[in-house]
């Protein structure tokens, strides 16, 4: 069964989501990240939405918590590229990620993890 | 089961052939041929395909109720070319015209077979509601076509009436002017999101200063437009918000406390700059100075 | 010119996804309304598979003589729901349930309708207007 690949870059962790995941792939998708922030001590996680059109309820719910998860594991998440359509929709489905951060681009998302690890004084 | 609509059926099967040479040479002798629109031969098709449409409608059963597919089939057709029509430039009346007319070879029909008066009276009056109710089928049609352009014309004036300003570099202010419906606010929310992903901006200022009145549903359309955007990893500043319009809000118990808000666009835009690491600096001693700081985490 | 699509297991789900936004590009939707009736499609589909045991969707091209629509039904023989009132609540749940689904797709349509007999089943169905 393919799974999501997730990159380590520095210290950052980047997954890049791009296909339309079944609920397995995606139950599969939080399972392998909460395992390699742990593996890794990363503390820094970039969850990459930018070719998804579509994220139901579901997918909302997972998003959310796999950014709870992280913060467990000491890491921040940042959602990134969600798409204009995909934000009206899920904001009327009345999800609204509140614990979820966020940012338009990968780079964007970086620059705000390393401000949070700066000021954390933590390490990277 | 012999309803009246299945002896006019009938008739028209069984003289079909005829039937369409008389109503085809009638309507090109006719002073309303618009040879300009149609040609000859793609009239005679049309007339050929909507009798015979007709007449398996009719078979099918009472023109008083007229369901099931051979009518769906009749009335998608009549839509088809109703529409077809109106690109070739056909009035809906010349339109409406063209299916009237079949009244009269069928007419003349009727009166060829039968003879007595009550035979006369009751094919005619069949004949001519079935084909009055599809005349009104296209009248209705045109109309509903009609208030769709209407419609989308509305919709491409609101979004001409709605611009997205690019501030500075990374901060987009939406100045909202006179009166916010539920339709206009949907506009400039798809409007101002599709702006951010364009621009890559981090801040949107909403300035509802033009807005004289904000109901519940223009709030809470605010708000989703407000929380649209933190999704995609922009921030909302609403600025404007009048006395009066603060008095609604707090009445309506719509709840602002998830979203910054700022009296005037200035303000709002002194905040934006800080948030993006900007600061605006006095020119001094002949040096034109702005610089660009780390913002302290806002 | 119905489309039935089995609702059977998650994939399935991704299916029915993948034929709504087929449907719907076909039918010229703008971006916004594509993904708002593919993520309704989602939620009714999940729900059908999650709480209905499993059901059938059926994708329509519908037309009612000034416009075309897409109309989605969603049917399921499952245990139904007792009061559709409270399903419909947002944030209702029961097992991580209902939760955001029906009332989230009802927001997500132009028109909606649920019919649930506890005991025999449930069917939603769901219309957009291009």
């Amino acid at each position: 069964m393919d799974r999501i690949p997730i990159l380590k870059m520095g210290p950052y962790l980047l997954v890049s989501i791009q296909v339309d995941m079944h609920d397995r792939l995606a139950m599969q998708l939080q399972d392998d990240l909460t395992s390699r922030i742990a593996a890794t001590g990363s503390r820094a996680v970039l969850i990459d939405i930018s070719s998804l059109d579509t994220v139901d309820s579901f997918m909302g719910r997972m998003l959310g918590n796999i950014a709870a998860m992280s913060r467990v594991l000491d890491a921040e998440t940042v959602l990134v590229g969600m798409q204009p359509a995909v934000a009206i929709t899920l904001v009327e489905l009345g999800m609204t990620l509140p614990g979820v951060r966020t940012a338009l681009s990968v780079e964007k998302g970086m620059e705000m993890l390393a401000a949070s690890l700066r000021d954390a004084g933590g390490h990277g | 089961m012999a309803t009246a609509t299945n002896r006019l059926s009938a008739l028209i099967r069984q003289h079909q052939k005829e039937l369409l040479a008389d109503w085809t040479s009638q309507q090109m002798q006719s002073v309303a041929r618009r040879r300009d629109l149609i040609s000859d031969v793609d009239l005679r098709r049309e007339s050929d395909e909507f009798l015979q449409a007709f007449t398996a409608a009719l078979e099918s059963g009472d023109s008083d109720k007229p369901t099931g597919p051979a009518w769906d089939r009749l009335h998608e057709q009549v839509s088809g070319m109703s529409i077809s029509r109106a690109r070739q430039g056909f009035s809906p009346t010349e339109t409406a015209t063209f299916v009237f007319s079949l009244k009269q070879p069928i007419f003349e029909l009727i009166n060829r077979t039968f003879t007595s008066a009550d035979d006369l009276a009751r094919e005619t009056w069949t004949a001519t509601t079935a084909i009055d109710r599809l005349g009104l089928v296209i009248t209705e049609h045109y109309q509903r076509g009609r208030e769709e352009v209407i419609r989308r014309q509305q919709q491409s004036m609101l979004e001409l009436s709605t611009p997205v300003v690019t501030l500075w570099k990374g901060i987009l202010a939406l100045p909202l002017i006179g009166t916010l419906d539920s339709e206009r606010t949907q506009i400039v929310m798809e409007s101002l999101l599709q702006r951010i992903v364009e621009s890559g901006a981090s801040i949107a200022i909403l300035d509802i200063t033009g807005v004289p009145t904000v109901d519940t549903l223009v709030a809470q359309h605010l708000l989703k437009t407000v929380a649209a955007a933190r999704l995609m990893g922009a921030d909302c500043i609403i600025s404007g918000i009048r006395p009066q319009i603060a008095q609604t809000i707090v009445h309506l118990g719509v709840d602002l406390n998830s979203v910054l808000t700022k009296a005037t666009v200035a303000d709002a835009f002194a905040v934006a700059l800080q948030r993006t690491g900007l600061t605006v600096t006095p020119v001094g001693q002949g040096a034109v100075r702005s610089s660009a700081s780390p913002a302290p985490e806002a | 010119m119905a489309e039935v699509l089995p609702v059977g297991s998650p994939e399935h789900v991704v299916i029915v996804r993948q034929a709504v936004r087929q449907r719907a590009t076909d039918l010229g939707f703008s971006l916004v309304d594509q993904t708002k009736i593919i993520t309704a499609a989602s939620e009714l589909a999940r729900n059908a598979l999650q709480h209905g045991g499993g059901g059938r969707a059926l994708i329509e091209i519908i037309n009612d003589g000034a416009r075309r629509g897409l109309r989605l039904t969603f049917e399921d023989t499952g245990p139904g729901i007792a009061d559709i009132a409270l399903a419909m609540r947002d944030g209702y749940s029961t097992n991580g349930g209902l939760g955001l689904g029906l009332s989230g797709a009802k927001r997500l349509s132009n028109e909606f309708a649920i019919v649930s007999v506890p005991g025999e089943g449930t069917r939603v169905v769901i219309t957009r207007w291009k």
